[in-house]
């Protein structure tokens, strides 16, 4: 009897865990769905081309994302001129040349915590270090140069992971044939890596593109009635523009603002896109 | 090899950038005021460095964040590892991908216009900015983290600890709470901690949500200000170099940086150990 009322209560709650399971999950995608639906009712009414390519102003019904949409695009595609050499010759390194050796494996515990510091103390680090100790002032070229090293961990982690995954043969296929160990990095490993690595670069780079709080540290403005000329120009960017727009109290601003991260998920999801439209091309080609 | 050795640069940068204006700022205000004083008013004409409230802030908000993120986290970890058919696996993944590559600053729009207000209408009390719908907001933002981490831990411990349990009888619930869980144990406070380090450092959505009024209070219904609001506020105005206020975010930013760095090395040590278990 007691048996038979345990067995009962133990296939109950094991059902009661699995819909509390399945409960969490739906509650996680309905908030997205509320988030997306929010932003989508609040600002898909101003989102025109007369806002994707005007100034900002006082006036909410006249103020544009132009100067964020340019400022953003030219951060992190410097960004990425900056990040990319150096994450994918970090990686190269640890993976190819580093041998158990001392100073890897401290590198390796480091990118690891690295990783792990708040985007903010990066912020802190580029004011102290690239716009006064450098001199850079509070350009494009500072804005940059954080959000490098603040991507660097990611890149270098996404691009270990991809040449890990070349398959030894490849390499031992080329030392047979008399290729240098460089030889072999930059003709069979790297470009067999390339899907992989790409796909990595990118998701790091639409990080870059979402991070807000290291900007305003290192103090990227929030009001830019012009476009950057060139990487010495002050700038805003697309999450600064919107964070500015959020905290003013008129609703003409908080449509704008929902109308601006329109924007930035639409930038970020044509980046995705791109990245796996990409490793889908290189890898059907390596197959072919 | 120059490259590789540029990451510890870097890390070397943040110390020493950090160190260097945190010294100058212990030079004119002492410690003890800094770490034990209950009132932090650096941008007044009457002048207190207690970062106390900005601490209890920071608690606040993390700990309404970890209440939600880590049941959560941990009930859809189980699911996902023990109990999901592959068909919901494939919705839920991409979904929860999704969900951790918001940018925060949509989060904080999240929190300010949408589920405040839907709390207040819930508690009559809740101030405009408050610590507890960017606390949920947070929370909802930190559970991928939390289930992927714990996911994976659930997913490495070996499977014949499992068909030992469901052998004498266990039903999958009773597997999973009674053997599976306590033996990823390591691997999940490893995810855990991590995520509490994710809080204490997140940015926009307190900024945005939370207010900037630093007090000395637990009470999640009124506005408070944590350390990384204050950072973001100070960098917002223009403070001059070498001025104490500009050196107050600095000695922030170190206490802030120093606690997220022993979390994540508290959390890297612990999954190391939860590797070793079942190497």
């Amino acid at each position: 009897m007691r048996a038979a009322r345990t067995s009962v209560w133990a296939a109950f709650s094991d059902r009661l865990l699995q819909g509390l399971g399945l409960l969490v999950l739906a509650l996680a995608l309905a908030a997205l769905g509320a988030l997306l639906v929010d932003v989508l009712v609040d600002g898909a009414g101003r989102l025109s081309w007369q806002f994707l390519t005007s100034y900002p102003s006082r006036r909410p019904e006249l103020s544009g994302i132009l100067p964020a949409l340019v400022g953003t695009i030219f951060v992190v595609g410097l960004t990425a001129v900056i990040a990319v050499p150096l994450g994918v010759g970090a990686a190269v390194y640890l993976e190819e040349y580093g041998t158990q050796s001392r100073l890897a494996r401290l590198v390796e515990i480091n990118i690891a915590n690295l990783a792990g510091v708040p985007s903010i103390i990066y912020g802190l680090l580029g004011l102290g270090l690239f716009v006064r100790m450098m001199a850079m002032g509070r350009s494009v070229l500072a804005g940059a140069a954080t959000l490098a090293l603040l991507v660097l961990p990611v890149v270098i982690l996404s691009t270990r992971e991809a040449l890990r995954a070349v398959p030894k043969s490849l390499r031992e296929g080329s030392y047979a044939l008399g290729a240098t160990r460089w030889q072999t990095i930059w003709r069979q490993v790297l470009p067999s890596a390339l899907p992989g690595i790409l796909t990595g670069l990118i998701l790091a780079l639409s990080r870059a593109i979402g991070e807000t709080a290291p900007l305003i540290t290192i103090g990227a403005l929030t009001y830019v009635p012009f476009l950057p000329a060139d990487i010495w120009s002050p700038f805003t960017a697309l999450p600064i523009q919107i964070f500015n727009w959020v905290s003013r109290p008129q609703a003409g601003f908080t449509e704008a603002a929902a109308a601006g991260i329109l924007v930035l998920l639409a930038l970020l999801l044509a980046t995705n896109a791109t990245a796996i439209l990409i490793r889908d091309r290189l890898q059907k080609r390596r197959n072919a | 090899m120059l490259c590789a050795a540029l990451s510890i640069v870097v890390t070397a940068g943040i110390v020493f950038v950090l160190l260097f204006e945190t010294i100058a700022f212990f030079r004119e205000v002492p410690i003890t005021e800094f770490l034990f004083g209950t009132e932090w008013t650096p941008l007044f004409l009457n002048k207190s460095y207690g970062v106390l409230p900005l601490v209890t802030g920071t608690l606040l908000v993390s700990v309404i964040a970890m209440l939600v993120a880590l049941p959560a986290g941990l009930l859809s970890a189980i699911y996902l590892s023990e109990y999901a058919p592959s068909g919901v696996r494939r919705i839920v993944k991409p979904v929860l991908e999704i969900l951790a590559g918001v940018p925060t600053v949509v989060y904080g729009y999240f929190a300010l216009l949408f589920v405040t207000p839907l709390l207040q209408q819930v508690i009559p009390g809740l101030a405009a900015f408050n610590a507890l719908g960017p606390g949920i907001v947070m929370g909802i933002m930190i559970l991928p983290l939390v289930s992927s981490l714990s996911e994976d831990a659930l997913y490495s411990v070996p499977n014949g600890l499992r068909e030992g349990a469901y052998a004498l009888g266990a039903t999958r619930m009773q597997a999973a709470l009674r053997v599976v869980v306590p033996a990823a144990f390591s691997g999940i406070s490893a995810a855990a901690i991590l995520a509490v380090s994710r809080a204490i450092g997140e940015t926009m959505i307190v900024a945005i949500a939370a207010g900037q009024q630093p007090r000395l209070t637990l009470n999640p219904l009124v506005p408070v200000e944590t350390m990384t609001t204050y950072i973001v506020q100070v960098s917002l105005g223009d403070t001059p170099t070498g001025t104490i206020e500009y050196r107050t975010i600095f000695a922030v930013g170190m206490l802030l940086f120093a606690s997220t760095l022993a979390l994540n090395l508290a959390s890297h040590w612990l999954r190391g150990r939860f590797r070793e278990e079942y190497a």
